[in-house]
């Protein structure tokens, strides 16, 4: 079987992630090109063939450009699956190559399964495995699902692609994500704050446990966007990253791009009314309770040691 | 100005699923149905720029059997003019390419300036329906926004990108834009509005369906908890003290 890898540049960057999609293509026991708009000064390591096209050329985010960069990369190629990231590039560049090669996409694999890519349903709930019935297949794999054992090795020999395809919209710029304030990196105890907590005036409830056990209070994302709290406190995928030696996750229901954030926690707690809910699948213990009752009960405790 | 809206009406994800018959899908029965919360953002956007702009015409779409009704009313009720439905019992089961084929076949003609989806179904999570509706229509679009602004044709959006950091991205009518959460605060309907909602034109549509599938389930199940986590039930003052033993014991955090 032969794949084309679909890595990516971004913000002057070569995304370092691209060594899951060779981890992917080596489960696969599948042969493998890779495609890339970035630059040459920044190669990813890889022993196979790099079609590369310079990112000063063509941008960082163009996808009518760089479809057609990949489109003529697929027809040279000829691969039968065509893997990208789920990410905001390649979700958004993937259903564009799906609709043009005529092609069943697959978006989020976590695993591959008798062959089959296996997919997430109902925020990770429950999970399904796919059959696809086209002679190329588009994926998109989910952060973290495939990784390589070792740091990738190897010197691409390079392609180098052209196109005179032009855009259809402009990309100027970036903002920065907003950071400044509390460092939750080096924070030993996190209490994080969900949806489940129902208002803004129950999120006091978090701040008094995460100060009795002398750690900061973080947040899920609907929790933060609703204004509840801080944005520089977010955990997951477009937020902070967190390591501490305790996690307790407090009405939140563990959606992939959460447990991303914190997932390598050393000890996790997770607080939920339903049993089922996919945080269960990284927590040391699940408390089955309501927040509300529970929390002023647990920091009571825990003031009176 | 001419908008299109589409939404899908999915499950509470906090219901108890319960893999069906056929071992394809989850049943569907017993449920509580609700808005893609993905879509709530894309109608609150269309109805927050007819008000910027006064002259819009927002029209909401969902394919679905008749139940999607229901969640189409809220959509009137928040401010969009009319409901296109287009009645497919057996929509749950389509893959995203057929739902944008029908999506894409209904807006060809009618040339709309701006369609808003959401960026992805909070049950089937293929994130792939609104860029592919903007293939099949030959069309821009723009994915993961965050931030909206319209000014004089140019519509300025913000593309969130992992980590949180964001893409400044200008691009002109006609396209297809995919909403992420934040984007704005949806606005709840009032009794008024929900009152005129129900004298909205709601068109039902047959879907034509002979698209043959590019892809098939070939298992539905639950995965299995990764072993070794504790699973704690009882009254809270039980709980606290269990829990505050396993902490003890296990981790360093009291000491
Ligand atoms: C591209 C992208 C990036 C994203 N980035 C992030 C990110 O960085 N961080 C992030 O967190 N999310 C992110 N999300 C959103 C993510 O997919 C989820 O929507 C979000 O994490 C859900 O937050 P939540 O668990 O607080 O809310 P919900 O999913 O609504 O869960 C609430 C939970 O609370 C429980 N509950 C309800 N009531 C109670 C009660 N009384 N007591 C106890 N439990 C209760 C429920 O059972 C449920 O499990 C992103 C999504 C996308 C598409
Ligand atoms: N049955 C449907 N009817 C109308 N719009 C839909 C339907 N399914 C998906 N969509 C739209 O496409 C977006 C992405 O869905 P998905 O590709 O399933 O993740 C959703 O947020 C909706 O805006």
């Amino acid at each position: 079987m032969k794949t084309l890898l679909v890595a990516e540049f971004r913000e002057g960057k070569l995304r370092v992630e691209y060594s899951q999609l060779i981890a992917f293509a080596q489960e696969l026991g599948a042969e493998s090109a890779m495609f890339l708009v970035g630059s040459p000064d920044e190669l990813p390591r890889f022993d196979g063939t790099l079609y590369l096209a310079d990112v000063n050329s063509y941008g960082e985010y163009n996808p009518a450009v760089h479809k057609q960069l990949l489109l003529d990369v697929i027809a040279k190629e000829q691969p039968e699956t065509i893997v990208f990231h789920h990410s905001s590039y390649g979700w958004d560049l993937a259903p564009r190559i799906a609709i043009a090669l005529k092609a069943a996409q697959i978006s989020e694999v976590v695993a591959i399964e008798d062959g089959k890519p296996v997919v997430p349903v109902c925020n990770a709930k429950l999970r399904r495995t796919i059959t696809s019935r086209t002679p190329q297949t588009v994926l998109t794999l989910q952060a973290g699902a495939f990784g390589m054992d070792e740091e990738p090795s190897g010197t691409p020999s390079v392609v180098q692609i052209d196109t005179d395809t032009t855009g259809t919209v402009l990309c100027s710029g970036y903002e920065a994500a907003k950071t400044e304030g509390v460092d939750l990196s080096k924070t030993e105890v996190i209490v994080s704050a969900g949806r489940g907590l129902g208002k803004p005036e129950n999120i006091a409830m978090v701040h008094a446990l995460a100060k009795v056990l002398r750690g900061e209070y973080g947040a899920s994302r609907p929790v933060v966007d609703a204004g509840w709290v801080e944005h520089n406190r977010q955990i997951g995928t477009t937020g902070n990253t967190v390591t501490p030696r305790l996690y307790i996750a407090c009405g939140i229901s563990g959606a992939i791009q959460h447990l991303a954030g914190m997932k390598k926690s050393d000890f996790i707690v997770a607080i939920n009314t339903d049993k089922d809910a996919p945080i269960g699948e990284v927590a040391d213990v699940f408390v089955v309770a309501d927040v509300k009752q529970f929390l002023p009960v647990l920091t009571e405790k825990l003031q009176n040691l | 100005m001419n908008i299109l809206i589409c939404i899908k009406q999915v499950p509470d994800m906090e219901s108890k699923f319960k893999v069906n018959a056929q071992g394809n899908w989850y049943d569907r029965a017993d449920l509580a149905w609700r808005m893609n919360e993905y879509d709530e953002y894309a109608v609150e956007q269309a109805v927050r720029l007819k008000e910027q702009v006064g002259e819009a015409d927002l029209t909401v779409l969902c394919v679905g059997p008749d139940q999607v009704k229901e969640t189409m009313k809220k959509a009137l009720a928040m401010g969009c003019d009319r409901g296109v439905h287009i009645a497919d019992n057996d929509s749950c089961m389509r893959e995203p390419f057929a739902i944008a084929t029908m999506i894409a076949d209904f807006a060809r003609d009618k040339q709309f300036d701006i369609i808003f989806t959401g960026m992805q179904s909070q049950d089937r999570g293929s994130a792939q329906v609104g860029v592919m509706i903007a293939e099949l229509l030959n069309i821009s679009a723009v994915t993961t926004i965050v931030e909206f602004a319209y000014d004089n044709g140019t519509i300025s959006v913000k593309r969130e990108l992992e980590g949180g950091s964001k893409a400044l991205v200008t691009v002109t009518a006609p396209v297809v834009l995919t909403c992420q959460l934040g984007l704005n605060t949806p606005r709840y309907p009032t009794l008024p509005n929900i009152m005129k909602a129900k004298k909205k034109e709601m068109l039902t549509i047959a879907a034509a369906t002979d698209e043959q599938g590019r892809q098939e389930t070939a298992a539905f199940y639950f995965p299995q908890r990764k072993g070794g986590g504790l699973v704690l039930e009882g009254d809270p003052p039980e709980l606290a003290d269990k829990l505050i033993q396993l902490l003890k014991e296990k981790t360093g955090a009291l000491a």
